[in-house]
């Protein structure tokens, strides 16, 4: 493996009650986060491309680790969504690289299927940064109440040469979705969007 | 015995393999166990709490058990544990203690009889609020190799008239330990401080 990683962590996140009306079934969402060395830190790169294939193997081991903490097989899975932060010597140049390129395929491959986009947000910060992950309907962007998104931070990443690398996943949309739009049970599934 | 409102939970795994120095053998693996409950007590002063506490029991016995199972569910691998609660605005730091008796004893029951105390922290606090868990060794409190700390806290939690309830766990030292101090190989295991 090419990345370097100091560290792991996997969330997961189970809603039971909003507002004090019962979620039924909880919706879960799991995020798995990977702090890795960044190799391009601290000077200017022109080639990004060993942070592409780092990307395509976080996007394999991290989408692995957020459905096995579901406990669901990946062709459940209803959203997702990526995002990365990178460390004060890096550049936001690098979370693309990351994320881009090469992440998507292998977490499409461990989902079976993702023809929508995966929403994505990059930022730089300091150890301890929020990472706000983008989550969308894995087959239809479109699908009004699965527009979410998962907040997860690490307090001591990303180090000024790191990069933290996230992938959400989830079984479910928001937990009481009521603002209309396009519904899962309506989904075509073949452009991505509807 | 009252039911408590459970509003979310929050499972997180960490898996360490550096920081900085050689690559450990065995991961340390550090995991978080978080739910949010509706305080009963929430907006007035109520004399009479202690009862609360039988009633936070199984609601431990589900949290502890959560922890082992999500570090591979042999409890055998426990070497460290903390607890901790964040109590919301309308909520009195008093209300956070009563998580003492039914989280310590949660753990100790499913961990088979660990002999230490299990190091606790608590605060008030709105949400978001951050709090660092302090974590000790299992069976004596002075292994100065497990001396730690896991930062927990839920964006949205907790809110005003809910508390926030933590239980930790970890599966050995930090990753470079090298400050000396008792040993876990030197434990006694009586008084469950040596």
């Amino acid at each position: 493996m090419k990345a370097k990683i100091r560290k792991i962590a996997v969330f997961v996140e189970e809603t039971r009650t909003e507002m004090g009306r019962r979620v039924e079934p909880p919706t879960r969402r799991a995020a798995a986060v990977a702090v890795i060395e960044n190799p391009c830190a601290g000077k200017y790169v022109d080639d990004l491309s060993e942070l592409m294939t780092i990307g395509e193997e976080l996007g394999e081991l991290l989408t692995e680790r957020a459905v096995k903490a579901l406990g669901i097989p990946g062709a459940s899975a209803e959203s997702y969504g990526k995002a990365a932060a990178v460390g004060e010597d890096g550049e936001l140049e690098h979370a693309a690289a990351v994320l881009h390129p090469k992440l998507g395929a292998p977490v499409r491959k461990v989902l079976g299927k993702g023809a929508a986009l995966i929403p994505s947000s990059k930022k730089r910060g300091g150890l301890g940064v929020a990472l706000d992950i983008p989550l969308g309907h894995k087959d239809a962007a479109f699908v009004r109440s699965h527009f979410d998104g998962m907040e997860v931070r690490i307090n001591d990443a990303p180090r000024a040469n790191e990069i933290m690398v996230a992938v959400a996943v989830t079984d479910s949309g928001r937990p009481l979705p009521r603002v209309g739009g396009l519904t899962k049970d309506q989904i075509k599934g073949e452009d991505g969007l509807r | 015995m009252a039911e408590i409102a459970v509003r979310k939970k929050l499972t997180a795994v960490e898996e360490i393999f550096h920081e900085g120095g050689p690559v450990a053998a065995t991961p340390l693996r550090r995991a978080i166990a978080l739910a949010v409950i509706r305080n009963p007590y929430a907006g007035a002063y109520v004399q009479d709490i202690a009862g609360f506490m039988d009633d936070l029991k199984p609601l431990g016995l589900e949290m502890a058990n959560t922890l082992v199972t999500a570090l591979g569910g042999d409890a055998r691998v426990v070497e460290g544990y903390g607890k901790g609660a964040i109590v919301g605005s309308k909520g009195e730091l008093e209300h956070g203690a009563l998580w003492h008796v039914p989280g310590g004893y949660a753990m100790r029951e499913v961990l088979g009889g660990a002999k230490a105390i299990v190091a606790s922290t608590k605060k008030v606090g709105g949400p978001g609020t951050r709090l660092d868990v302090p974590i000790t060794h299992i069976n004596a409190s002075y292994v100065r190799s497990h001396f730690d700390a896991i930062e927990v806290g839920l964006t949205d939690a907790p809110r005003a008239d809910e508390i926030l309830l933590a239980l930790v766990m970890t599966t050995g030292p930090r990753i470079h330990a090298r400050v000396g101090g008792l040993k876990a190989s030197e434990i006694r295991g009586e008084d469950g401080l040596r």
